[in-house]
């Protein structure tokens, strides 16, 4: 049973030409082997100079989301072990001419309705005002804490040239999961 | 003339080299800057700047070779142009060339939106490698 439910994983993993998958928690020490790993698979790889510097940035962009997210989802929610609130998923694929990237997360349902405003409201914006809202609140804005700059989703949605694939699934009164599905081309 | 120190560190996984010559007022940051939280590492290069503007060079050139840089690392290179651009008067020209390396387009795009942005003479310049 449990020999036929890993021949399945690796079977969807080898139909979906997953390069990497990663399902726990994210560290600063993770992020800095993963991006190695990811470097160097793709200096095997025939692609173009400018579409590995893409995925590398979008890469470095959609992994430090998760890290920074998952350090201000401490202690949310009792229903939940850390671990499992502090754990996310990602995914790096290659399909035809293209590269996916892939996270999921537990985020409290406050902050999933800004994002999903925020989400939506870089959906609607074109090459050229994603820019200048980019430019606007590179120039504007401060830092966190933490060092984010709230530019991450508009940086991703210009490198990757495509609207953020997102989803919210509701878990539970105090959690939803997010699922973000980036394609590069 | 100045006396102060140079400021040399070597590059990382996550963070870009850096030469600030305060003789020839030649300033290179070359690399990559992609640490989680990128306040920390700019901090002293900051504080560089400001001690160096009490006396700069006629001249003063800033060189900006990066491969990558995060989001985080974003802000505070323009809080570091909005330090240079503060410095950039009487005493010294401050002129920055952004390079990027042919066909990268994002950091074409990059260097366009500094320039924007700060008001110092831009040279936005292609090299087949950085």
């Amino acid at each position: 049973m449990i020999k036929n439910d890993i021949y399945e994983l690796y079977q969807t993993m080898e139909r979906e030409n997953i390069l990497l998958s990663f399902k726990g928690v994210v560290t600063s020490e993770l992020l800095s082997s993963v991006l190695s790993i990811m470097e160097s698979k793709m200096d095997y790889m025939d692609e173009s100079p400018k579409m590995k510097k893409k995925v590398f940035n979008v890469l470095v962009e959609c992994l430090q989301n998760l890290y920074h997210h998952i350090d201000s989802n401490e202690e949310q929610d009792r229903s939940f072990t850390r671990i499992e609130v502090k754990s996310a998923l990602f995914m790096i694929a290659k399909k035809d001419d293209h590269f996916v990237i892939r996270t999921g997360n537990y985020i409290d349902k406050a902050s999933a309705i800004d994002l999903e405003e925020r989400l939506d409201m870089i959906n609607g914006m074109d090459k050229d005002e994603l820019k200048k809202y980019y430019q606007e609140v590179l120039s504007n804005g401060t830092l966190s804490d933490k060092g984010t700059a709230g530019l991450g989703m508009i940086d991703i949605a210009r490198k990757s040239g495509n609207k953020l694939e997102y989803q919210f699934l509701p878990i539970n009164d105090v959690n939803s999961f997010f699922c973000l599905n980036i394609k590069i081309d | 003339m100045t006396n102060m120190e140079n400021l040399h560190l070597e590059g990382s996984a996550k963070t870009p080299s850096i030469h600030f010559d305060a003789a020839t007022g030649k300033l290179e940051l070359k690399g990559r800057s992609i640490p989680e939280n990128s306040v920390e590492f700019y901090k002293p290069l900051n504080d560089w700047i400001d001690a160096y503007g009490k006396d700069p060079i006629a001249e003063t050139s800033v060189d900006v070779k990066l491969e990558y840089f995060n989001t985080s690392s974003s802000k505070c290179i323009l809080d570091l142009f909005k330090k240079l651009e503060a410095i950039s008067g009487s005493k010294t020209k401050v002129v920055v060339n952004w390079f990027f390396e042919e066909d990268d387009e994002d950091m074409e795009e990059a260097g366009q939106d500094y320039q924007a942005i700060i008001s110092l003479p831009f040279n936005i310049i292609e090299v087949e490698e950085i």
